[in-house]
């Protein structure tokens, strides 16, 4: 009955089809291109030079700066977001009916997420302000004067202070997806965990961990290909500076938009994000085998 | 990955997205759990409970006392921030919002993100819904290839493409303009976008579209006045998750929009941001803070749920 279809499906695809190819595919393929040349932008010809800006970055010590900042990152988000964020999500559906105000909270944690990256970054930038932010003022203000700290324009300080604020926005976000997650597990598991003496701590370890694995693991590797960027919230939070403390936490990210737009270093550049682009790929692939446990049916 | 821990079409019963009663709800109600042995004490119970408000209400304030404090401090004057962080503004100073609207150019860059994403979103929402109805409910040649092809843009980093698109963007003229980066922002919504709006098209049911098309519509008809009306909820859910990601972009407009007249907001919030350094009119920064974060604000209040379920479905594309 569907005579005539492609009268339907090829117009019906082509905008679609057209659109990706041209402003997505194509500068994902130019991009290969690109790396093997020392083009500077200007020139119509674009010198091949085979690896050499491969080899050249991994002997340029700026970039393996920043390649171990993202290694940092890697380690630190998922540690710090996932396991507070599981810890939320447990006690809120662990308890005889559910915490009291659970719904008010939920709705709170989660706002972050909703906010611009941009805005959640500046309005930091003033919360660590060392004249009046409200971090140092509120430190001051319990007689902890001696913590105070230039939150950001201190090398020791900075990494830990722009983790946090990604911590702090991802949570709430996590923290939803783990409950739904748990709620799905059916509530005589744990009456039965219950009839056989099991702690809470028990039941969390043995049957919420192993049931709801799949999700975790996805939220790891999610959150592990986030880590790799990190361009929106260090760009933001360093002001786009270029002192001391705001280079120390720089990411690949950041250094290849200096690459590209500060020193129209274009073959250079295109042969980070090739090199992002690998290490995606890479990490995936790593932590789906890492993460992969026996699988329950419920 | 092999499951999708939220999925998003699995509560949608399509007799009910027909009625469009039913909408993307993936709220699950706290179930009551029973009691761990051990902890039957009343007193164990109360006592692991006060120990959860507490925590949960110092989280609570932890995550909304940057925006009371952000909101309180864009009445204020320069000087009151200064002096006294915590206080509550000595009178409200709203000219600090005029001030950011007209000489630091807020009203500019508003305008600019709304003629951006009037285009951008209608496309987004319009292009994937005609791409997704083809390939889930035609056969033809290539049809799992393409799609194929269109999910692979999922995996790859934005930053792969960023140096190539900038100077095609520049061969084409497209540099700078509105229609340029709104092109840019539809065909990057288009991998996750179309391949949710596939697995919704899949579960609408097929006896509607045949009896039209035997009915003699054509098929533009049949997808126009009957099957674009039944995906409504899917394509409110990817129109709340594309209004915020495309809203909030940064990296996109900061590459393709670099003529300040042009800049959208979070790019011109950024820009207002490291002008301070010079210009000191922090209370018109905060200021301009509050206005783009209201929006957010209002929507997130009123569309709580729908967003919530969204945006998780977005992120765990699976």
């Amino acid at each position: 009955m569907y005579y005539r279809k492609y009268r339907l499906i090829i117009p019906f695809l082509l905008p679609a089809l057209l659109l990706y190819t041209v402003f997505v595919l194509y500068p994902y393929v130019q991009a290969f291109y690109l790396a093997l040349t020392s083009w500077s932008g200007t020139s119509a010809e674009k010198p091949f030079v085979g690896l050499s800006n491969f080899v050249s970055l991994l002997t340029d010590g700026r970039f393996l700066h920043a390649l171990g900042n993202n290694a940092k990152f890697l380690v630190v988000l998922p540690l710090g977001t996932l396991s507070v964020a599981l810890l939320f999500a447990a006690l809120f559906t662990q308890g005889q009916r559910g915490i009291p105000g659970a719904g008010f909270y939920r709705v709170v944690f989660f706002f972050p997420q909703v906010m611009s990256v941009v805005i959640v970054g500046i309005l930091f930038q003033y919360v660590y302000n060392p004249r009046y932010g409200i971090l140092n003022e509120a430190l001051k203000s319990v007689g902890l004067k001696s913590l105070t700290r230039t939150w950001l324009g201190n090398n020791a300080t900075i990494f830990w202070a722009i983790a946090f604020v990604f911590i702090w926005s991802a949570i709430g976000f996590y923290m939803v997806i783990f409950m739904a997650s748990m709620q799905s597990i059916p509530t005589s598991f744990y009456e039965a965990a219950t009839l056989d003496g099991a702690s809470r701590w028990r039941s969390f370890r043995d049957i919420t961990l192993p049931l709801m694995w799949e999700t975790i693991r996805t939220a790891i590797i999610y959150i592990a290909i986030t880590a790799l960027d990190m361009f929106v919230l260090v760009q933001v939070m360093t002001g786009s500076g270029a002192n001391s403390a705001a280079r120390s936490v720089e990411p690949i990210a950041v250094y290849m938009y200096i690459e590209a737009f500060t020193k129209n270093r274009w073959g250079s550049a295109a042969a980070i994000g090739v090199i992002l682009l690998l290490l995606t790929l890479l990490l995936s692939v790593v932590l789906m085998r890492v993460t992969k446990r026996e699988t329950y049916e419920f | 990955m092999s499951s999708t821990p939220i999925n998003p079409t699995a509560e949608i019963d399509p007799e009910e997205t027909i009625s469009g009663e039913i909408v993307l709800d993936t709220r699950i109600e706290t179930e009551p759990r029973l009691q761990p042995a051990g902890e039957k004490t009343t007193l164990g119970n109360a006592l692991f409970l006060g120990t959860t408000q507490i925590l949960m209400i110092l989280w609570s304030v932890v995550v909304i006392f940057p925006f009371v404090w952000m909101i309180t401090t864009s009445f204020k004057r320069d000087m009151e921030i200064l002096t006294d962080p915590f206080g509550l503004p000595k009178a409200l100073q709203w000219d600090n919002f005029s001030r950011a609207w007209t000489s630091a150019h807020i009203g500019t860059y508003v305008g600019n993100t709304l003629i951006v994403l009037s285009m951008s979103l209608t496309g987004t929402l319009l292009i994937s819904a005609m791409a997704a109805y083809v390939l889930s409910r035609f056969e033809f040649p290539g049809n799992r290839a393409l799609f194929l092809l269109f999910t692979a843009g999922l995996m790859f980093p934005m930053f792969l493409g960023l140096v190539p698109l900038y100077f095609l963007m520049d061969d084409l003229h497209l540099r700078n303009t509105y229609v340029g980066l709104a092109l840019v922002y539809i065909a990057y919504s288009l991998p996750f976008t179309i391949f949710f709006l596939m697995g919704f098209f899949k579960t609408l049911p097929s006896e509607v579209a045949e009896a039209s098309v035997v009915d003699g519509a054509g098929h533009f008809q049949t997808f126009f006045q009957i099957m674009l009306p039944m995906a409504k909820p899917g394509l409110i859910a990817m129109g709340i998750f594309n209004f915020l990601g495309q809203w909030n972009q940064f990296l996109l407009p900061l590459v393709l929009m670099q003529s300040e007249s042009r800049y959208v907001l979070s790019q011109g919030l950024n820009f207002m941001a490291i002008q301070q350094g010079y210009d000191n009119d922090y209370s018109a920064l905060f200021a301009a803070m509050t206005i783009t974060m209201v929006p957010t604000l209002v929507v997130y209040i009123l569309f709580q749920r729908r967003l919530e379920s969204g945006l998780t479905a977005g992120a765990l594309k699976g």
